[in-house]
């Protein structure tokens, strides 16, 4: 139990860093510490966690494991996707481990709580796969970097060109929870803004087991676009169920967010066809193939889009601190938002005033059993939608650059 | 378009064949624990995670031994029944005498291993496992399209479900079961080998989970914690039934599938919910449950 | 060591605990241990088996965050108000589920609690999945600073002293007496004219108070309040605890909400991060199987064999 059992004085010393915010140049405790905090070993366990640990160990190490000759640490916590643990785990590598950017953050309840905690602390937040826009809206903070996608890239990206298509009728599954919610209420603004209209909506359950009765519904609603606003296992059910019903043979069926890992756990066969939106596609170009052969050899499976943005944004939080000189918060944060990311993952990419990392993001459609060749040949690049059309504007009140 | 009230008469006839499917599923779980706690007064929570199992030795037998649905449907459960025999064998005799609580805490335990290291051994997002070929396509109906699969389902669960209770109530093996767990001393001293009867039921009640897990495999997702939503669900079903009706457990899966199905057809938020709503009603007017006899 | 010199043990030991571990660590522990205790005076002296506590520590939680965010109470008026929820709910859910024994006693606080839950779903108070954040932990009286991690501290441990007093006050009053009466045989309880419904009512309404009371706290320490708290997991855990630690005894429920919550931090840190799921699932059965009496149980029955 070596994390508790810090002297008084440690502790002490620690917390008065915390509160002074370590304005002093150079780096704080003589070391830069990286938390990666995600669900370790429940149901978001593949999209991020031990593969955004092995990500950020990576980028350490390619980075070359020191900057401005202090050693580069990473630790890692498992906050079982619950709020109270993450944000206790966070509150103690800050208080007396002296953390500097917490890495990782999955589930959007434990998001929540930790960027308070980090926030408080003056500690930057390197989101990699929470999905909720409000990091960088209402609950923004100018201590937050979010990258990867949010719900407004993933509906501007799937919902857009559909609508374009003359796909004008929608009904939304959507998964009863606050994720789900906002899922739909952002595609639903899309649509009604675009010309469409939106025909109906359930609200499962999460963790519903059988959709069939939800899948019927939408068959009678007449819709041309069924939507799901779900995730994970709630998304695989759905659509299994909808194919199985034989809604995908009248309808369109869209998944409003779907990673590589919950595509691979789909028949090619029910699934071919579907168009969705990602963040990151390992199989894109050479550049992201070689990144992700070494990804895979180490961690055993392709990455998850969250996983390589894991990547990017440690490289990019790293070459901050050595431009800034020092590894407090404000000032690297400054740095981060004045430099374009550009790496293998950020492709015509900024770190906007409010945190939000504006990128290009891809329309992709799941391939059919015949088109693929291996077993990690799940996707084919459709469109590219430029970083502004995916993530629209900035609120104002959260231009923490002009607000200064 | 049919319609009553205002209600699509169409749409609410297909929610109720829907929720029947649902329920054969259900009866089909909550038969294996009525067992299980009718003739042994085991409380099984491993009961889902069980369940899981057997949906994850469909995958692995056909992904790594090529054995086809209709193969795995007849051996998982026997695997699975075997891994139950040596789960109540090493496990739950020695507790035998204790308290109810402590085989329920056991087994709560037994389904967090299970539920861990699958999610340790194949990851969290599940796997997919398609529809025999046999059963893919269906049949339009007048108000809605039935997918041979599901069809399947309501037979299959039936067939099984009808089998056990006739098996239980009315044969002779039924009987020295039903005699040997309520008398277990008498039957002894009629050389009849209860240690072996006990286990053998709870082996087949487990193979039962088996069984619905190879059942589930092709229309949900495989994946570690498929079995512990459904468990409380099901349990709750066997509790309105009446722990320990074996009739009582079919017959309230069966209704309960209906109920779930108008609730997610009426109020879908509280789909979930709705069973609990019932079983606090039914338990408070009807200590036993429905078909339960009173202590 | 008798009764009274454990507990002056126990006071020693959570006067000095803060400067030795990480202060919001122990007030963790604190909160579940004052939780299992809650729970321990029903299943270990009543005899009733709750699979629906979570509903009142959750309660508490969201009650109490509600009237510091909302209303702006001062931290002792918003736990008040959680606690004084939580024994509202317990008296409602009490009455209903005493009528029934064993098994079903379970399953109706199960059911009920299930009930709760899905309220705490929907209610847009509560932020849903998002729970509800950034709660203020205020100024205790007006006056003490409660964010410093210190001052909390005390407060936490003194309520946690007060709730623990409480539970000891309750078992050792007639009033326990005659739950432990009515554990270890009912019919004869009744038959002396004891209206045992009654008297198992008044003991859940206590301990869903004191449950109420560490939801309350928790929220207080952490600062928010979240679904987990009121979902049926927590009921489970709170079994955990009591049955590791001991059911039935004193000490038992601190010992093994301190062991439970210290495997949780434990594991989510290291290495065996993948494993908390079955390590939980091997403590269980090994319980079962090994430790009926949970480690104090068996620590008592070890004192008393060797050395009287």
């Amino acid at each position: 139990m070596k994390p508790m059992k810090k002297s008084l004085l440690t502790a002490a010393v620690a917390t008065a860093f915390a509160v002074s915010g370590a304005q002093a140049a150079g780096i704080s405790d003589d070391k830069v510490k990286i938390g990666v905090l995600a669900d370790m070993g429940g149901v978001y366990a593949d999209i991020c966690g031990k593969g955004c640990v092995t990500a950020v160990e990576m980028a350490v190490e390619d980075f070359g494991g020191t900057v401005l000759g202090k050693p580069i640490e990473v630790i890692s916590a498992d906050d079982q996707n619950k709020a109270d643990i993450g944000s206790a785990k966070v509150r103690e590598w800050v208080e007396s481990e002296g953390v500097d950017a917490v890495n990782g953050l999955v589930a959007s309840s434990v998001t929540g709580a930790v960027t308070k905690v980090l926030t408080d602390n003056k500690k930057i937040a390197l989101i990699s796969t929470s999905a909720s826009h409000a990091f960088t809206t209402k609950a923004c903070s100018p201590y937050n970097a979010h990258w990867t996608y949010n719900v407004v890239a993933l509906a501007n990206g799937t919902v857009k060109p559909m609508l374009d298509a003359g796909k004008k009728k929608w009904f939304f599954i959507t998964a009863d929870y606050a994720f789900g919610h906002a899922l739909e209420k952002v595609a639903s603004g899309v649509i009604n803004s675009n010309g469409g209209e939106v025909v109906g909506a359930v609200r499962a359950p999460l963790g519903t087991t059988d959709f069939s009765s939800y899948v019927l519904q939408a068959q009678a609603s007449g819709a041309d676009v069924v939507a799901l606003a779900n995730a994970g296992a709630d998304f695989v059910n759905s659509l299994k169920t909808a194919a199985e019903f034989g809604l995908t043979e009248t309808a369109d069926v869209a998944g409003l967010l779907v990673f590589t890992h919950n595509a691979k756990a789909l028949d090619p066969n029910i699934a071919g066809g579907m168009k969705l939106t990602t963040g990151f596609y390992w199989d894109m170009d050479d550049e992201t193939r070689a990144w992700s052969k070494r990804f895979k050899d180490r961690h055993g499976s392709i990455p998850a889009m969250g996983q390589a943005g894991a990547y990017s944004m440690t490289m990019h939080y790293l070459n901050a601190i050595k431009e800034a000189g020092t590894d407090d918060g404000d000032a690297v944060m400054a740095v981060m938002k004045k430099n374009k990311p550009n790496d293998f993952f950020a492709r015509n990419a900024e770190l906007r005033a409010d945190g939000r990392m504006v990128h290009d993001m891809y329309q992709v459609r799941i391939k059919k059993a015949e088109e693929r060749s291996n077993e990690d040949d799940i996707f084919a690049i459709e469109q590219v939608i430029p970083g502004d059309k995916a993530f629209g504007p900035m609120m104002d009140q959260c231009n923490f650059l002009a607000n200064k | 378009m049919a319609t009553f009230l205002g209600i699509n008469l169409f749409g609410l006839f297909g929610q109720l064949l829907v929720g029947l499917i649902n329920g054969s599923f259900y009866a089909l779980l909550s038969l294996g624990l009525a067992i299980i706690f009718g003739l042994l007064k085991i409380i099984n929570f491993a009961q889902g995670a069980l369940y899981m199992l057997g949906a994850f030795f469909a995958w692995m037998a056909l992904n790594y031994m090529g054995i086809n649905y209709w193969a795995a449907l007849l051996f998982v459960p026997l695997a699975v029944g075997f891994i139950g025999i040596l789960m109540e064998r090493f496990l739950l005799r020695p507790i035998a005498n204790e308290d109810h609580l402590y085989s329920l805490l056991l087994t709560f335990g037994l389904a967090l291993i299970l539920q861990g290291a699958f999610t340790h051994l194949y990851g969290s997002s599940g796997l997919s496992y398609a529809i025999p070929e046999e059963l893919k396509g269906g049949n339009r109906l007048p108000f809605m399209y039935l997918p041979n699969y599901r069809a399947w389902i309501i037979v299959a669960s039936i067939i099984v479900c009808a089998g056990t209770w006739y098996m239980i109530e009315k044969t002779k093996l039924g009987a020295y079961l039903r005699a040997g767990t309520e008398n277990p001393q008498l039957m002894q001293a009629f050389g009849i080998n209860v240690p072996l009867i006990v286990t053998l039921t709870f082996g087949f009640g487990v193979g039962l989970a088996g069984f619905a897990g190879v059942m589930a495999a092709p229309v949900y997702s495989v994946s570690p914690d498929m079995g512990s939503n459904m468990l409380i669900v099901v349990f709750a079903i066997v509790v309105i039934g009446g722990m320990g009706s074996i009739g009582g457990a079919i017959l309230t899966g069966l209704g309960m599938g209906v109920v779930e199905g108008l609730t997610k057809y009426f109020y879908p938020e509280a789909s979930t919910t709705v069973i609990f709503a019932v079983m606090v009603i039914v338990l408070l007017t009807k200590p036993a449950g429905l078909f339960g006899k009173e202590a | 060591m008798t009764i009274n010199k454990s507990a002056v043990a126990l006071v020693a030991l959570g006067l000095v605990a803060p400067f030795i571990l990480y202060p919001v660590f122990v007030m963790k522990v604190l909160c579940f241990a004052l939780f299992a205790c809650a729970f321990n005076l029903l299943l270990g002296y009543v005899g009733l088996l709750s699979f629906g506590h979570a509903a009142f520590l959750g309660t508490g939680g969201y009650i109490t965050g509600y009237m510091m965010m909302e209303a702006g109470l001062t931290p002792e008026l918003g736990i008040l108000c959680g606690t004084a929820a939580a024994a509202t709910l317990g008296a409602v859910y009490g009455k209903l589920a005493v009528k029934r024994e064993g098994i079903y006693f379970a399953m109706v606080t199960l059911a009920l609690s299930q009930l709760a839950f899905f309220v705490y779903l929907q209610a847009p108070f509560t932020g849903g999945e998002d729970g509800m954040q950034g709660v203020p932990r205020g100024h205790l009286f007006g006056l003490i600073d409660l964010s410093d991690n210190m001052n909390m501290y005390y407060f936490v441990f003194a309520i946690f002293l007060f709730g623990f007093w409480v539970v000891n006050r309750t078992i050792h009053s007639p009033f326990g007496q005659i739950l432990k009466a009515i554990r270890e045989n009912e019919p004869r309880a009744i038959s002396l004219g004891y209206n045992v419904n009654d008297y198992k009512w008044a003991a859940f309404v206590i301990s869903s108070a004191l449950a109420g009371l560490a939801g309350s706290t928790k929220t207080l320490v952490f600062q928010l309040a979240s679904l987990t708290d009121a979902h049926w997991h927590m009921s489970g855990e709170v079994v955990l605890m009591t049955l590791l630690g001991g059911m039935g005894t004193i000490f038992g429920p601190i010992v093994g909400a301190g062991a439970v919550v210290t495997i949780q931090n434990y594991l989510s840190g290291g290495e065996l991060g993948n494993y908390i799921h079955i390590i939980m699932g091997l403590i269980f059965v090994v319980c079962v199987l090994a430790f009926r009496s949970g480690i104090v149980g068996e620590f008592n029955k070890f004192m008393k064999k060797n050395f009287s």
